[in-house]
This record gives structure tokens, sequence and C-alpha cells, in this order.
């Protein structure tokens, strides 16, 4: 799978009260979570970007909460993909249950400026900044952290759930 | 090969002599939980899959306690199907009405999780059963989903890291300050994807209501699990409460740990959590004046007895100063009876304080006491995030109860002291 869109940066910490915040979560409709996409870390968000954009975050993206709400309005919101230097386990977890595309690449978050055009190979965890907005460099190449086989046979199956069915479990 | 208390009760679970970290595992749980918020996903994925059953009607857990009791209609929604879920599975731990509480005190207080137990929950705060002993971690929706469908849950063993408790506690100091210093020190990531073994003679004195707190808040250190070594303390809590049998696990001596620190009690003073994040820790002593407009006492980390009592002890014969609301919220229902039969009630009512049935409610911004815009509140819970208590132009700092109390009667962060002498 690949992907291509505009990269928008988040600081470290970006917590899933922020990625969604809980006045929210009196539903799980991922329409109405995508409306709020990022809201409290950004108000305009979800009016700036355009589907198929990529989020860029420093370490500890998604910590806090176990709400799947986070990766969801996420996803529905048209974000293809989230590189970041770390992930909090649960959101890692939940991503991977349910479908987002994470990437973790610590030297990839430094050189990505916001607006950037990057493109994402998921099997091969290249990531390539296209054009960027503050250097001249045509383009530049990173190796994301491998993804554990596990957690690559969960995404190949199709999520957790479709693993689940597979084993027979149902 | 020596192993941790941890990587024991990950082994037993998984039928394995022995597990190591990093390794990938599939394992038996014991409690599989859910709340109004994180249910209601897992459900409409169970149904999907095509199961028609829950693996066990004991070991399927349902608390509606964040949005209830129901703040609006989308919310009485969610509710309404958790309860037909569980009338419909005949789930013998589904929890409504007056016998809800707030999950991570209901689950240890009815003896629904025991020692040594494996316990997901769809709740990051899952992990506050490591007090009892237990391996407890937070997961999604969709986890909880296949672990109701199969009784299992895979996991990647986590490496431990041991943090070492010496000395004396100072006045006012308990298991909450030995948390928010700890993660003052490593940071809200600084057991990412670990297991934070708590131990040391300082551990061994504390009370059940104050591991419960400081295991509570594992996660707000990025780990997946907290845990201390069940003893007398955790004997005689568990023996009169546990449904099933319990088993008690140890570390070996030689176990293998990624990092060892050591505390001394005597150079802890309590902790103030500073906005936006749980590390952002100071002294009370160095807190400065900072006024208060909302104090709230409660949550899964701090709604217990021993809470409610040391708020209580402050609060007597004083009032809560003006323009300040203060929010008392016993975790259950049967610790509301106990505060209520004790006197507490007459205390806090006579305080000046609203006195709030048991729920999540204002922890996370939920309802019960939202924040407008440029308000601050002191509250006893886990999380001060942009937003977490309403506006996102609000600010939460977080403390023991005891600094809580203080904080209402002055008005501005406040030390025990200054409102009395122990």
């Amino acid at each position: 799978m690949r992907f291509k869109g505009k990269a928008w940066k988040f600081s470290a910490d970006i917590d899933t009260d922020q990625i969604i915040p809980a006045r929210y979560l009196n539903t799980s409709d991922p329409k109405e979570l995508a409306k709020h996409c990022m809201e409290d870390a950004d108000p305009e968000f979800v009016n700036k970007m355009k589907s198929g954009d990529i989020i860029v975050a420093d370490k500890n993206f998604g910590c806090g909460s176990s709400r799947e709400h986070a990766p969801i309005a996420i996803k529905a919101a048209g974000i293809s993909c989230v590189i970041a230097k770390s992930f909090a386990r649960i959101f890692y977890r939940n991503s991977f249950n349910m479908g987002l595309p994470i990437l973790e690449c610590h030297e990839a978050v430094d050189a990505i400026k916001e607006g950037d055009e990057v493109e994402v190979d998921l099997n091969s965890g290249e990531i390539v900044v296209l054009k960027s907005q503050i250097s001249n460099l045509k383009s530049q190449i990173f190796h994301a952290q491998a993804i554990p086989p596990f957690m690559q046979e969960l995404i190949s199956t199709g999520g957790l759930m479709e693993w689940v069915k597979k084993k027979g479990k149902t | 090969m020596p192993m941790t208390i941890t990587e024991k009760i990950l082994a037993r679970h998984a039928g394995l002599k022995e597990v190591k970290p990093g390794q990938i595992i599939n394992a038996k749980v014991d409690i599989a939980l859910g709340n109004d918020i994180t249910a209601p996903i897992a459900i409409k994925e169970f149904k999907a899959s095509g199961a028609q059953k829950v693996f066990n009607k004991n070991k399927v857990v349902l608390v509606p306690d964040h949005f209830t009791p129901n703040k609006d209609i989308k919310s009485a929604e969610q509710c309404k199907i958790l309860r037909e879920f569980a009338r419909e599975q005949k789930l013998s731990h589904y929890f409504d009405g007056g016998d809800v509480g707030v999950e991570h005190a209901l689950l240890p207080e009815k003896g629904i999780v025991v020692t040594g137990d494996l316990v997901i929950g769809a709740d990051s705060h899952t992990c506050t059963y490591g007090a009892l002993g237990a391996f407890a971690t937070g997961v999604g929706s969709t986890d909880l989903a296949a672990a109701m469908v199969t009784g299992e849950a895979w996991f990647k063993v986590p490496e431990s890291m041991k943090f070492i408790f010496r000395g004396k506690f100072n006045k006012w100091v308990d298991g909450k300050d030995l948390i928010l210093y700890l993660i003052g020190d490593i940071g809200v990531d600084g057991a990412l994807y670990r297991a934070m073994e708590f131990c040391g003679p300082a551990i061994d004195r504390l009370s059940m209501d104050s591991r419960l707190s400081m295991c509570n808040m594992a996660i707000e250190a990025g780990a997946k699990s907290g845990i201390i070594a069940p003893d007398k303390t955790t004997k005689t809590y568990v023996d009169k409460r546990a449904e099933r049998p319990y088993k008690f696990y140890a570390s070996d001596k030689d176990a293998v740990y990624c990092d060892v620190r050591e505390y001394d009690c005597a150079t802890i003073e309590p902790q103030v959590a500073f906005p936006h994040l749980p590390e952002n820790t100071k002294n009370i002593t160095e807190v400065g004046n900072v006024p208060i407009d909302q104090v709230v006492i409660g949550s899964c980390t701090n709604g217990r007895m021993e809470d409610l009592r040391v708020a209580a002890k402050i609060l007597k014969g004083k009032k809560v100063a003006s323009f300040v609301r203060l929010i008392v919220i016993p975790a259950t229902p049967l610790i509301y009876k106990q505060a209520m039969e004790q006197g507490l009630f007459e205390i806090y009512l006579k305080a000046g304080a609203i006195i709030s049935p048991p729920t999540c409610g204002p922890c996370l911004g939920g309802h019960m006491g939202i924040l407008a815009e440029g308000e601050r509140a002191l509250a006893t819970t886990n999380r001060n995030f942009v937003g977490r208590m309403g506006h996102p132009k609000s600010e939460v700092y977080l403390a023991n109860p005891a600094v809580a109390a203080a904080t209402a009667v002055k008005g501005r962060i406040a030390h025990p002291d200054e409102v009395i002498k122990k």
C-alpha cells in the first residue's frame, strides 16, 4: 500500500483528548467523530486538511485514553497514515486492530516540515519526502521501524476481528 | 529462567513454562471489561463477527460509568446498547442505576478481579488492578470484542522496570504523591510499553486504597501495566471479597529489569501536577499563588474511603471559599453508603460541597462539573490534558485529596497544613 499526501505536523505527547475530545464520545459514529478530529490540538485542522493527507507527530502520539474513537476519527477524516517518533501503546495497538496505518520514524519526523509532500510505502516502510517547503532537496528517503511479523499478519488478514474469524474462533 | 511477577502471570495464562520480554503470546483472560464509551463499538464488532455467545458470561464485565446517569440522548443510546447486550447474554456482572460505580473502584471492591488474574479492559486505567497483584492492562474496543469471542488476547511480553520506595512518609503524603513524583521523574512516556513494578519497605506499608491510586496512574507514564506483589495487606483485602480462587505470584530474586530506580519518601512532599501533562509536577511548597474555581475529589484514582476520610478531616468545621465549587464523588455505591453512615456527608454539606452520585463525570470532561473558558480546577483525578475537564482553554491541576480539600477551603492551591494541623 502506498500513500501520498501533504504533511501536517504536531508536537510531542498529543493525547487522545486532543485527537477526539471526550465531549464528543457520546457517539461512536465515524462520520460524527471525523468532524472533530484533532480539534483541541488545532481547531481548524479538519477544515484545512484534505483526504489522503498525513499526520506527522513527535514522540508519544496518542497517549492517554484507550478510546478507539481516536484512530477512528483520524481515519474517517481521511488521513491516510500517521508518522511519529513513537506512539502510546494502546493507540498503537488500536491502530493495527482497526486498520489505521502508522509508522515510527524518528529521522523522518525531524526532516519533514509542515506542508511537505510525503509518500509512504507501507509494505517496505519507506518514507519519501517528495517536495520540501524549506530545503531545496528534491527528495529524501527514510526507513520506518520494521513492523513485528505478528502485526504484519494482523494487517494482511484485515485486522484483529478478521484474524479471529480466520482462526475459526467465532 | 528467573522471571518477574508480570512474566509469571503472563506465562501461566498463556500455558507456557516461561516467557521473555518481546515475545508475542496469546493468553487467556480472567476478566474482559468495557464501559459505556468503549463497549458499544466492541458489541457492534462482536455481532459483525457472527459470534452468538460471549466466551463466559461471568468473565465479561460491563460498567456504564462514564456518561451516567445518562447525560443526554446520545449517551443514553450508548448505555442502552450495553443494557440490551447484558440482558441478551445474561452477563452476571453488569451494573446499572443504583448499582453502578466507577469501574476500577467497583471491580476490586466486589471481588470480581482477584490476585493473580490477567485482566484486559477497554479503558486505559484498567492498570489499577495491579495493586491486587494482577496483570491488568488497557486495550481498545476491538481487543475487547475479540476477547468477548475467544476469551483470549495477544500480548507482547513487556520489559519490567522496578521502582523501590524507602523511608518515612511526610505528613499528608499518600500513594498519589508517590506516583506523581515518579511520573515527574521519568516523564509521560518514561515507561512506554513496559511493566512498572512498585516495591520496597514504603510500599509494604502502603494501604490498599493508596496502592490502587498508584497502579491506576501507571498509564500516565506510558506503561502497559503497574503491579505490586501481593502481601498481607493484599490477602486481607482479597480474602473477604474474592468470588474466585486467587493466586499469589512474586518476582524471582534474580529476575531481569531494564531499569531499577530508588526513591526516598522522606524527600517527597505532596505533589501538584501543573497543566497540561501529569509529568509537570511541583512540590506543594513550590506552587505559589494559584487561584482555583473548582475542586473535584473522586475518580478511579482517588474516590475511595481513605480519600474521602482525609478530605473530611480537613473540611470538618470549615467552609469552601466563596466562588469555589467543591464536588465530591464517592466512587461506588458502597463507598457512598459508608461515607454517609460515617458522617462524612454532613461534613461535606456543612462545608458547602456538592455530593455527586458515583460517576466518571467531570474527570474526562463528560458532565457533572464541566469547566468554562479560562476556569481552573484542582482535581484528585489522573489527567490534566488540554480540555480534559471542559473548555480547551480551561486548566486542570492534579493532587491528592488532602491538598484538594485544603485548596477548596482556601480558594487557591494550598498545603493541608494551612488549614489543619494533623
